[in-house]
């Protein structure tokens, strides 16, 4: 029999205090980063000043992602539970992982260009997390109680960064084999490179994206009594990983390899954000755990 | 623009494939299509294709996913619905549109990947491949003076990571992960089997519905079901022979917390299984499905299941038992309908459960609770013929009123009949007393048993192992060649490999090496 714990609302606004918290030091790091990048502008790629902000800036983003993890953590404390059980707690722990995987590739890959992005990208998260699906700390209905939300739902998130770190290096893509001679633009690496480096994200969310699917069958199969039934999420889990499956086609395919597969990279993570949003709130299925 | 232009008529002089004009004869025609069937770029179309038909059937209600949500439909825009059915907008995943898409893909799929199963099998056994005419062209390239360079060190450095080498005179070929076209295959023939298993087990599956009230039981075969779903192949002479009966059914409640109170934490179905004459008492829970052989029992829903006796003018009983009603919303308002045929005139009831009784602003009823804290009955009654009689099959839970006259309730002057635990009530137009003796639980559960769910895991498993080697290993090639004077390395990878120019570098440094005494 499932225990009745005793949920700790105090822990819970201290969270909520943390993750505002990591908020503002997010915008502090955004405004940094993109100070940056205009100097990087206007004075070029290796102008000093400018490449000392972004340091500085990347730092300050460290410690928003460390203050973002306290909060996250109380959160998990709070409800006796892993954070991630509805949209809002779902929203926070997956800005945190976006932000923690990409400040980690940064150490393997040349990739502080996009930092102003990502950083943007998570105050809009975090800021609309905190708006518009804020709910207090609930249990977990009977439907969730498995070990399976740890496996399928953490995968999902780790998946949804990695496409997200793409997505970021496929816009810049666009933008740069376009007709612009935007100043801008030069201050980022080359088609090729970017090109390399939104591939090498893509094939790992896409693999983790595999997993989910798969995991999420198996925990349907079990909760659901059927591993497949074209549920609303399931239809895009499948929608996604079919405009994924496609964009690796494309990267092979002479002639789509460049722009055209940029261009699928950022169908894929409208979708993704669509599956997120507003198949979520507003389509009828049996994921409904937006809490809301 | 220029530029643009150019680009593309790059694009086109290095393309591979050339589109063939087709001839006019059948057979060419078909080699064709079939070429062009098999082509990466039909694939990408395809795939693309896929994902856009998969979209509108998370727009409308699928009669698979949400067979009441279809029926709702329908009533709300009659106009438009039976267009989208000839569509069959209601039935996306089955319809002969979508199945087309993923039937050519998979043909596409088989057209492309057998023919690489035999190039593969030949590329393990043979040697790695000459070296091209001109080796400054590869994507990898060093030149340098060395003079009368010794191999070795060269072979060295292959063989010590696992390259395959083979000399020949001046020319080392050497070449590297295989694995990752071994993934590749591996992935889509998974995948092909992934597809087989689903539609096999979509043949031979079946999945069977039944309401239990506490304390009944039920058997596994045909009769034994409130609706039973089989696929083409399966012959429900086949299920698997056992019984099933509820003890207890129980939900426990959050009073601890504000946030969630009164929000059900746990559904706990007790029941007794016998399989072969033996008994086994299990527990069944939302994620914890009774695995018997041949058979998964799911816990699939709950309700309340208010027990009552009906007696008519003369004292006699006309009806006994558990009625079981369905749940309306959170707080377990339910609806029920009771019909009593043998009653010496036919009547029947509409009547509410609410398991904790309230009042809504509006006066009307409504639960405030979803436990039995203090339970209410409300009860509507018509008289006059069932339609039992004429043969149609009528639904338990739906009470067809037309031609029946309204006695108590609604607008018959007559106020609807209220009861609680343990009453006793007289019913109108000398109908008799109905008494509501208690109140049980029951448990909706689901007997479902597929026996191609394995394989489909097992394939959906070679699946992710194939993608991660495809993704993951690179495919290298490296040749050198040796001049009196000089030393060249050219490398060339599968994929976009971007460790390339440091092994051409690590080779030529190798190269430089004196030679081993």
């Amino acid at each position: 029999m499932t225990e009745v714990v005793e949920l700790n609302q105090e822990l819970a606004t201290l969270s909520r205090l943390l993750v505002l918290g990591a908020l503002t030091i997010y915008v502090v790091s955004f405004l940094l980063l993109a100070w940056s990048l205009t100097q990087k502008v206007s004075a070029g790629k290796n102008d000093k000043a400018a490449n000392l902000v972004e340091k500085i800036g990347l730092g300050v983003m460290g410690l928003a992602v460390l203050v973002q993890f306290v909060g996250v953590l109380t959160r998990g404390i709070a409800a006796h539970r892993v954070p991630w059980a509805n949209m809002y707690e779902f929203s926070i722990t997956g800005s945190f992982i976006v932000t923690f995987i990409y400040l980690v590739a940064t150490f393997f890959k040349d990739i502080k260009f996009i930092a102003t992005f990502v950083s943007g990208f998570v105050v809009l998260i975090i800021g609309s997390a905190n708006t518009l699906f804020y709910v207090q700390v609930e249990s977990l209905m009977p439907a969730l109680q498995d070990y399976w939300l740890v496996i399928h739902v953490s995968v999902a998130i780790l998946a949804t960064a990695f496409f997200m770190i793409a997505a970021a290096l496929a816009a810049i893509l666009i933008a740069k084999s376009g007709k612009s001679k935007s100043k801008l633009l030069k201050v980022f690496p080359t088609v090729e490179k970017l090109q390399k480096l939104s591939y090498q994200f893509n094939i790992i969310g896409f693999i983790l994206w595999s997993f989910t699917l798969i995991a999420g069958a198996i925990w349907a199969d079990k909760a659901w009594h059927r591993f497949w039934g074209w549920d609303t999420k399931e239809v895009w889990t499948f929608i996604i990983w079919t405009i994924y499956a496609a964009y690796l086609h494309a990267t092979t395919t002479r002639g789509w390899e460049g722009k055209k597969a940029a261009w699928l990279t950022l169908i894929g993570f409208t979708a993704i954000l669509f599956n997120f949003t507003i198949v979520n709130l507003f389509f009828k299925g049996l994921h409904v755990y937006s809490g809301l | 623009m220029a530029s643009s232009q150019q680009s593309k008529y790059v694009v086109r002089k290095e393309y591979n494939e050339p589109i063939e004009a087709p001839d006019l004869t059948i057979r060419s025609w078909l080699r064709w299509l079939w070429r062009q069937l098999t082509s990466m770029k039909i694939a990408l179309f395809l795939l693309l294709l896929l994902a856009a038909a998969a979209v509108p059937g998370s727009l409308y209600p699928q009669r698979s996913a949400d067979p009441n949500g279809v029926v709702i439909y329908f009533r709300n825009n009659s106009d438009l619905a039976p267009w989208l059915d000839k569509l069959q907008l209601f039935d996306v995943y089955s319809s002969s549109w979508f199945s087309a898409i993923y039937l050519l893909l998979f043909i596409s799929l088989v057209g492309c990947v057998l023919p690489r199963v035999a190039v593969h099998y030949k590329a393990l056994r043979a040697e790695p491949p000459a070296a091209p005419t001109n080796l400054s062209r590869l994507p990898e390239y060093k030149k340098t003076a060395i003079d009368k360079a010794d191999l070795s060190n060269a072979i060295d450095y292959f063989k010590s990571r696992k390259f395959k080498v083979v000399v020949k005179g001046n020319e080392i070929r050497a070449e590297k992960g295989y694995l990752r076209e071994t993934g590749n295959l591996i992935f889509h023939i998974s995948l092909l089997g992934v597809l087989i298993s689903v539609g096999l087990g979509g043949a031979l599956t079946y999945s069977g519905q039944r309401v239990l009230v506490e304390g009944e039981s039920f058997v596994n075969n045909e009769a034994g079901f409130d609706s039973l779903s089989t696929g083409l192949l399966f012959d429900p002479k086949n299920l698997t022979p056992l019984s099933l009966k509820l003890n207890s059914f129980s939900t426990t409640y959050d009073y601890l917390n504000p946030s969630n109170y009164a929000k059900p934490i746990d559904f706990i179905a007790k029941v007794t299984s016998t399989v072969d004459g033996k008994k086994t008492d299990s527990t069944i829970r939302v994620n914890e499905p009774l695995m018997l052989p041949a058979a998964k029992v799911y816990l699939t829903g709950n309700g309340y299941a208010p027990d009552l006796v009906i007696r008519d003018a003369n004292k006699n009983i006309v009806f006994a038992g558990p009625v079981v009603f369905l749940p309306q919303d959170s707080n377990m308002t339910s609806l029920g309908v009771i019909k009593v045929p043998d009653a010496p005139e036919q009547f029947g009831m509409m009547a509410f459960f609410y398991p904790t009784v309230g009042q809504l602003k509006t006066g009307a009823l409504t639960s405030t609770h979803p436990y039995t804290w203090n339970p209410m009955l409300s009860m509507n009654v018509f008289v006059g013929s069932l339609g039992l009689e004429s043969g149609m099959n009528t639904n338990v839970f739906d009470l067809n009123t037309h031609g029946m006259k309204q006695v108590a309730g609604g607008k018959s002057g007559i106020k609807a009949i209220k009861l609680t635990v343990g009453e006793t009530k007289t019913l109108p137009e000398n109908l008799g007393t109905v008494e509501f003796r208690g109140i049980k639980r029951f448990a909706s559960l689901d007997v479902t048993y597929n026996p191609a769910e394995l394989f489909v895991l097992l394939f959906a498993i070679t699946t992710l192992f194939g993608l991660v080697l495809m993704l993951i290993i690179p495919r290298r090639r490296i040749w050198v060649m040796k001049t009196a004077t000089t030393v060249e390395v050219a490398a060339l990878a599968k994929s976009k490999d971007e460790a390339l120019g440091k092994i051409v570098s690590e080779v030529t440094k190798a190269l430089k090496k004196k030679k081993k005494k």
